[in-house]
């Protein structure tokens, strides 16, 4: 491996190809895009956790006394719309995934390239009506808009946050139809389905889930705006209509979007895994499999968000079973990252750190998932901070610790430079604190029965709330530090060659930065997903490592590190 | 494979490039199918509860029109499909012939729409609540054969309003995706005469017929069951 | 897959057949025949969304993906109308015992 020293960098690059402001936002090159996705998702971030400070210091206290409870109101659903819609769903597929998956499938874009632009512009124009309703007060009905509140009564801009939402969506749309579409037919030679990388078949199954499940959240939203503007009487029980059938359209996608949310971490993972122990992931085809499995039952599960809603108790027991059917594959993909652990040559970098934080917390996220698929449990706990606490020990816990581990293995790629190791560790390291400490006591809280969406609460509460709080804090500063480093690392840090981790996958075949077109030559597949040899078996075998340059060079296509 | 001019850069080849395509729309399509799903699903729901208004409610519809338009897209279909055929094989002018006639049998469906909601508007049949503008149901005048027999049915004003929303939001989405692809028609017109296509490159045109048959399928599923439902009422 | 070309004759043939279907549907709908109406017309409307989709859209000639992403969207449909179905009709099957 090269010193810092050695490494030249490629003379032309992505990055560097053409130059100015239209060269970008013009751009159909994929990586650009995931490019400007990235500004954009990151300054959603930072509205979403705006809106949480406000709500962690007005939790610090038992009464409400630093904004009033309409405010409050506003507060949480800003919250959770712009983190749900605008960071947690586009995040790793509209950055790692629309930079990554044409390198990794050897291809010289996606499918669609115009139409992958257009994506980012869709966004946006999703992402200024969002914005210009928050500056107008943003919208008091929880980020599910439930009807007869969202349709009848709320004082909110609802039909214009609706708007934005409705816009974004077919961001997503798209960029999961782009996916599909290149993964289908634009493979490299001799990539054949079983030697993907398992972060394509995580992005495989949450392009399905895009494209079958967002229409229908687009259409809910129509209809909540049709309601609200011309009364007609869809959800609103005096003129006929069932509010129950709201909850039914909207948990159809929303179910759903939250494995549009994880599968892509579970992807990062799962390259995680592998390459920083350097064994092939235990049970390759169960977990490519697993990750279909979820997308699919994904959408079978939504009444388990309404068992106290009116559905019927029959309907309930179905879905009941069959969310604890879709935590099947999850745990299968849990016990395969542990299985390749086992005899592996773990790195203890900051990629795997942020592995290990996900694989921890997500187990401690989908096992409480388990519990509130209980329909005899989830009457106690349903819509108490034990909820809240879940979902962010997965979105959070989880899907933000991918992201992160993502970012951080794919920056040298992605930048050509490296990201100083100390401070990034270090960083992790305060991420997990302040996620425990904010998070964990949410689940005695919630437990102990204090409600969700509440800005007051009983006094016994309050040390649980303040040591949430606190740890709120510790988290947004573990945040700050990988923004501040890798912003510095783009000027400052040491060139990265093309594979300093010596890792798996076709996008560490080229340099990184990589050129424009992707690849010198297009790569010709012959070897397996991760086919990691330890050095003894390799020579007993007489098998070599693919990545034994001077044993193979023909298979290094397209390196110049 | 000489490169071709349709070719994208990032394509190996034009087969490839096809195959992407189709995929692709039929991606978007299913996507469509989702989207009127939602409609459906409410129509479903609603309709189960309330089957003596729905039936009432759908006999005030404009019968006659339903079916004229109905013919009407199954011609355009069939006008596509052969603007199609067309584009396979070369004919410049003959592309044209069809995709404008298609237009035109487009267009008269929107027009036929047009004067069924002016009706429905004039009868007060839109279910809004403005203050200059409020829907009202009372049983039909004489032009009904059936009317007594509808009006002895007891029904509740907001149950057949309910059938309403659902007749203008399911036709109204359909014919906004019917503007949509008028627009579409329009732009490969344009680039029907400024040459474009060959027989090896014309994928716009194949694609934009599996869009625009899909808008016709909506319409096969819209006509019986807006239309058709309280038809046997009249015997 | 090479291109299919499909005869014009085909295309009239086929729309013959979705016109005279429309006739049909609209004949039937005219007679009582109870819940067997909905079943009739939602059956011809299903063929003649059938035949749009083989032969106007090419489907009988392209791909086996492409048959299996037609069949996964109506597939994915029916999940939604079915699971949703089995909420309201089964609403007051199940009662908490006294």
């Amino acid at each position: 491996m090269e010193t810092a020293a050695e490494v030249v960098p490629p003379r032309t690059h992505y990055v560097n190809a053409k130059y100015g402001v239209k060269s970008w936002l013009l751009t159909t090159d994929h990586k650009r895009i995931a490019l400007l996705y990235l500004a954009s998702v990151t300054f959603f971030f930072f509205v979403g956790g705006f809106f949480a400070v406000l709500i962690r210091l007005e939790l610090l206290t038992p009464q409400g006394d630093l904004v009033q409870a309409e405010t409050y109101n506003r507060l949480f659903t800003m919250h959770g719309v712009v983190m749900i819609f605008f960071f947690l769903i586009p995040a790793i597929p509209a950055v790692l995934g629309n930079f990554l998956v044409p390198l990794m499938v050897g291809a010289k874009d996606l499918a669609f390239p115009r139409i992958n632009l257009l994506s980012w512009y869709i966004y946006t124009l999703g992402a200024t009506f969002t914005v210009i309703a928050i500056l107008l007060g943003g919208v008091d009905t929880g980020w599910t808009f439930y009807t007869p509140y969202s349709s009848t009564y709320s004082n909110g801009n609802v039909i214009l946050t609706g708007l934005g939402v409705f816009i974004v969506g077919f961001s997503s749309i798209l960029t999961g139809l782009n996916f599909i579409v290149t993964i289908h037919t634009m493979r490299a030679p001799g990539l054949t389905w079983f030697r993907l990388p398992l972060f394509i078949w995580s992005h495989y199954a949450t392009s399905l889930i895009m494209i079958l499940g967002t229409p229908v959240i687009a259409v809910t939203i129509l209809l909540l705006a049709l309601e609200r503007l011309a009364h007609i009487g869809i959800f609103d029980p005096a003129l006929g209509g069932d509010p129950v059938l709201f909850q039914h359209l909207f948990w159809f996608y929303s179910h759903p979007a939250v494995y549009i949310m994880v599968l892509p971490a579970m992807g990062v993972i799962s390259e995680l895994v592998a390459n920083m122990t350097r064994k092939n992931i235990f049970g390759y085809k169960f977990v490519a499999f697993a990750s279909i499995a979820i997308a699919v039952f994904g959408f079978l599960v939504w009444g388990h968000h309404m068992f106290v809603s009116t559905q019927s108790v029959y309907a309930g027991m179905v879905f009941s079973i069959l969310s604890y059917a879709v935590a099947i594959p999850s745990a299968v993909k849990v016990f395969n990252w542990t299985a390749t652990l086992y005899k592996g040559s773990i790195s203890y970098n900051t990629p795997m750190l942020y592995a290990f934080g996900f694989i921890g917390f997500f187990i401690i996220g989908g096992m409480t998932g388990l519990f509130l698929a209980a329909l005899g449990v989830d009457i106690h706990v349903h819509d108490t901070y034990f909820v809240v606490a879940h979902f962010h020990y997965i979105m959070v816990g989880g899907t933000i610790m991918g992201y992160l581990g993502g970012l951080h293995y794919w920056w040298p790629k992605i930048s050509g430079r490296m990201y100083p190791e100390g401070w990034a560790r270090f960083a992790a390291l305060v991420i997990f604190v302040g996620f425990n400490l904010t998070f964990f006591p949410q689940f005695l809280l919630g437990y102990m029965g204090m409600p969700r969406r509440y800005y007051a609460y009983p006094e016994e509460f309050q040390v649980l709330n303040v040591m949430s709080s606190a740890g709120a804090s510790i988290l947004g500063i573990g945040y700050l530090i990988p923004m501040i480093y890798l912003i510095w690392s783009m000027r400052y840090g040491p060139h990265a060659s093309a594979n300093p981790w010596g890792a798996f996958g076709l996008e560490w075949r080229t340099s990184s930065p990589p050129p424009t077109q992707n690849f010198e030559k297009t790569p010709v597949v012959t070897w397996e997903a991760y086919e990691f040899h330890p050095r003894e078996e390799r020579e007993a075998l007489g098998v070599m490592d693919v990545l034994d340059r001077t044993l193979r060079p023909d298979l290094n296509v397209g390196d110049r590190g | 494979m000489a490169t071709h001019a349709g070719l994208a850069h990032h394509f190996d080849d034009i087969e490839q490039q096809r195959e992407a395509g189709t995929l692709g729309m039929w991606a978007f399509l299913v996507t469509e199918v989702m989207f009127f799903g939602g409609l459906f699903l409410a129509y479903i729901l609603y309709r189960s509860k309330y089957p003596t208004e729905f039936a009432v409610a759908s006999n005030s519809l404009n019968v006659t029109m339903g079916f004229i338009n109905t013919l009407v897209l199954i011609c355009s279909s069939l006008t596509m499909a052969l603007a199609v055929y067309f584009s396979q094989i070369g004919n410049r002018r003959l592309i044209t012939v069809f995709l404008l006639l298609t237009m035109v049998l487009g267009t008269t469906f929107l027009v036929v729409k047009g004067f069924e909601y002016h009706e429905k508007y004039v009868e007060h049949h839109v279910p809004v609540r403005f203050p200059t503008y409020e829907f009202k149901w009372e049983p039909h005048g004489s032009d009904h054969a059936g009317a007594h027999e509808a009006s002895s049915l007891a029904v509740d004003t907001g149950r057949v309003e309910m059938f309403f929303w659902l007749y203008f939001a399911m036709t109204g989405v359909h014919a906004l995706h019917m503007i949509i692809g008028l627009g579409i028609l329009t732009t490969l017109v344009i680039m029907t005469r400024r040459g474009r296509f060959t027989p090896e490159y014309h994928s716009p045109v194949e694609l934009s017929g599996l869009y625009w048959h899909f808008v016709d399928i909506v319409w096969i599923f819209l006509f019986p069951l807006l239309y058709l439902i309280g038809a046997h009422l009249h015997r | 897959m090479r291109e299919h070309i499909v005869s014009p004759k085909v295309y009239f043939a086929v729309f013959t057949a979705l016109a005279v279907l429309t006739v049909v549907t609209w004949s039937v709908a005219k007679l009582d025949l109870g819940f067997l109406n909905v079943v009739v017309a939602l059956t011809i409307a299903v063929i003649k969304a059938t035949l749009v989709v083989l032969y106007f859209m090419h489907v009988r000639w392209s791909s086996r993906l492409t048959w299996v992403f037609v069949c996964t969207g109506f597939f994915w449909l029916a999940i939604m109308v079915a699971l949703t179905l089995s909420d309201y009709l089964t609403r007051g099957w199940l009662t908490i015992a006294p």
